[in-house]
């Protein structure tokens, strides 16, 4: 069963003068990795911030239907707290605060008003899901800082993970990072699926072949096609996709 | 060769390169080390005048008496009193100015903060003298019809202050709210915090060292100030420990204006407030250290 719906999605920057996403239709399924491909500039990324209004921190004019679990995230009704605690997101840059690590995964619960005897289950249990608690177990009070960025990324999914969320946005989460710290994050992204439904936009095409099971692929704000990861990386349809795909352009 | 020709020549002959280098790095060198040579000479000479009276010690610094007729030279009450008068001017400021750059840094829309922020602005380019007399005329007149008392008080010296430091606290607070890195408040955001969680949870504890210069920046300006403050508080006499805030006080700078005229030349009584002066640069300095360092931590975290 599909878990996102996205039905004539248009979104605009620059008070409506450029169009950054054309008419998107597309279905994200429920407990798969859903990987957005495409060149730089495609829409990709804004579309992943579609997904839980985080294109409203910027002046951005969204127009069309997202539906989440058979509700639409645009409608009026729908608290954008509690869309952004059901849907979690993880970005490009890690981006944890300044703060020890146990603050920085606590920071979620401790803001939807969870209080301190639950936390430190939760702060554990996170970690332990984001696959980093036995490199800090023994050092909670340290400052995120001061980690590597590969464990600060794995921090920030551990962090997203602490709020429970159903539905977690990755945002090129590995092109600041090395490439075995990438296989760590590629290893958890395989890891979480069984939990939670991941859309993961990427630059790097052999990853989405690797990790997802779903593939769309933007281009110039466009969905050109969308299927089975096999399917689009041996039989696309689109020529736009063939090319992009075997290295022709992007 | 007739002059012409000379004068033409030197024109038109260039320099040896080496030459035109070295004589250049010399006047560049000259003119920096004028500002360190001028502060240099301005402290020791400062220092020198005033050496007499600080020489006083213990009944210089804390002696609770400053009558210059009797010779007494006590500059307790008037540190008290410039800051009592520096630092509550510069909560008044802090209580309009953070909150203030708040609003401009994370909620303003665009327009709104073209409009607000030139203003703000503008309140710095107004002369303390006009800051002055309208606090005389006003801000005296109002608290002496609605509160009773003279007027001229540290009330009327805090709300002049604050005017003054305003514009500071509130541009140099939002720039450090606007340097917090965008990552983090959308890393704040995603995990479903309101804009003011954000706020209080990330975006402040970051600014925080900012904020806090900011503060201590205003605070030095605050005690500095002269023209504006000594219009509006009073000046008794003999100054003293005010009990209330609708006393009139007298502040260092404010006394060193005051009393020039009458010092005879060479007296203790010049020197005294020269030393006045001593302990003023001082405490600007310290001020000036203390932003200095706070904005340096800030920058290494």
């Amino acid at each position: 069963m599909s878990k996102i719906e996205v039905c004539g999605l248009n979104v605009y920057y620059e008070k409506g003068t450029v169009h950054a996403l054309k008419e998107v239709n597309i279905e994200i399924e429920s407990n798969k990795i859903t990987a957005l491909i495409g060149p730089s500039g495609c829409g990709k990324t804004t579309f992943l911030r579609a997904l839980n209004r985080m294109n409203e921190v910027n002046d951005v004019m969204t127009k069309g239907k997202v539906i989440i679990d058979g509700k639409d995230i645009y409608n009026g009704g729908v608290d954008v707290i509690q869309l952004r605690k059901k849907v979690g997101m993880v970005f490009q840059q890690p981006n944890p605060f300044p703060m020890s690590i146990y603050d920085n995964v606590a920071y979620g619960p401790r803001i939807h008003g969870m209080r301190n005897k639950k936390l430190d289950m939760i702060v554990e249990e996170s970690l332990k899901k984001a696959a980093l608690w036995d490199e800090v177990h023994d050092r909670l009070e340290k400052n995120a800082l001061k980690f590597s960025g590969g464990q600060q990324q794995r921090l920030c999914i551990a962090r997203a993970l602490a709020v429970n969320p159903e539905i977690i946005l990755f945002d090129e989460p590995c092109s600041a990072l090395d490439p075995i710290s990438t296989s760590k994050v590629e290893d958890l992204l395989r890891a979480l699926k069984k939990d939670y439904t991941i859309v993961i936009v990427t630059h790097n095409m052999q990853q989405a072949a690797r990790v997802s099971d779903f593939t769309a692929f933007f281009l110039l704000g466009e969905l050109i096609e969308c299927g089975k990861t096999t399917q689009i990386f041996e039989k696309p349809k689109d020529k736009r996709t063939e090319d992009y795909v075997t290295g022709r352009f992007g | 060769m007739n002059l012409l020709e000379r004068v033409r020549t030197c024109r038109f002959k260039r320099m040896d390169f080496g030459t035109a280098e070295k004589i250049v790095e010399k006047l560049l060198f000259i003119a920096a080390l004028s500002s360190t040579l001028i502060v240099f000479f301005i402290i020791a000479f400062m220092f020198k005048e005033g050496i007499p009276a600080l020489a006083l010690g213990w009944d210089f610094f804390f002696g609770m008496i400053w009558r210059p007729s009797h010779n007494q030279y006590g500059i307790f009450p008037l540190v008290v009193c410039t800051f009592i008068v520096g630092i509550g001017a510069l909560v008044l400021a802090a209580v309009i100015g953070i909150p203030a750059a708040i609003y401009l840094a994370e909620y303003s829309p665009a327009w709104l903060r073209n409009i607000i922020k030139p203003c703000v602005e503008m309140l710095v380019g107004i002369p303390s003298i006009v800051l002055g007399f309208f606090g005389l005329i006003v801000i005296v007149s109002y608290i002496r019809d609605s509160f009773g008392g003279y007027g001229e008080c540290i009330l009327a010296g805090w709300i002049i202050l604050a005017i003054m430091t305003l514009p500071h606290v509130i541009s140099i607070s939002e720039d450090s709210i606007r340097a917090v890195p965008k990552e983090y408040k959308e890393g704040s955001l995603a995990l479903g915090a309101t804009q003011l969680q954000t706020i209080k949870k990330v975006i402040l504890p970051n600014a925080r060292s900012g904020i806090l210069a900011a503060m201590v920046l205003g605070m030095g300006n605050a005690i500095g100030e002269t023209m504006a403050v000594l219009m509006v508080i009073g000046n008794p006499e003999i100054p003293f420990i005010p009990s209330s805030i609708l006393d009139p006080v007298r502040v260092l700078t404010s006394t060193i204006v005051i009393e020039i005229p009458y010092a005879v030349w060479g007296s203790l009584h010049q020197q005294a407030l020269f030393a006045l002066g001593v302990v003023l640069f001082i405490v600007v300095a310290i001020l000036n250290l203390i932003t200095t360092a706070v904005v340096r931590k800030g920058a290494m975290r």
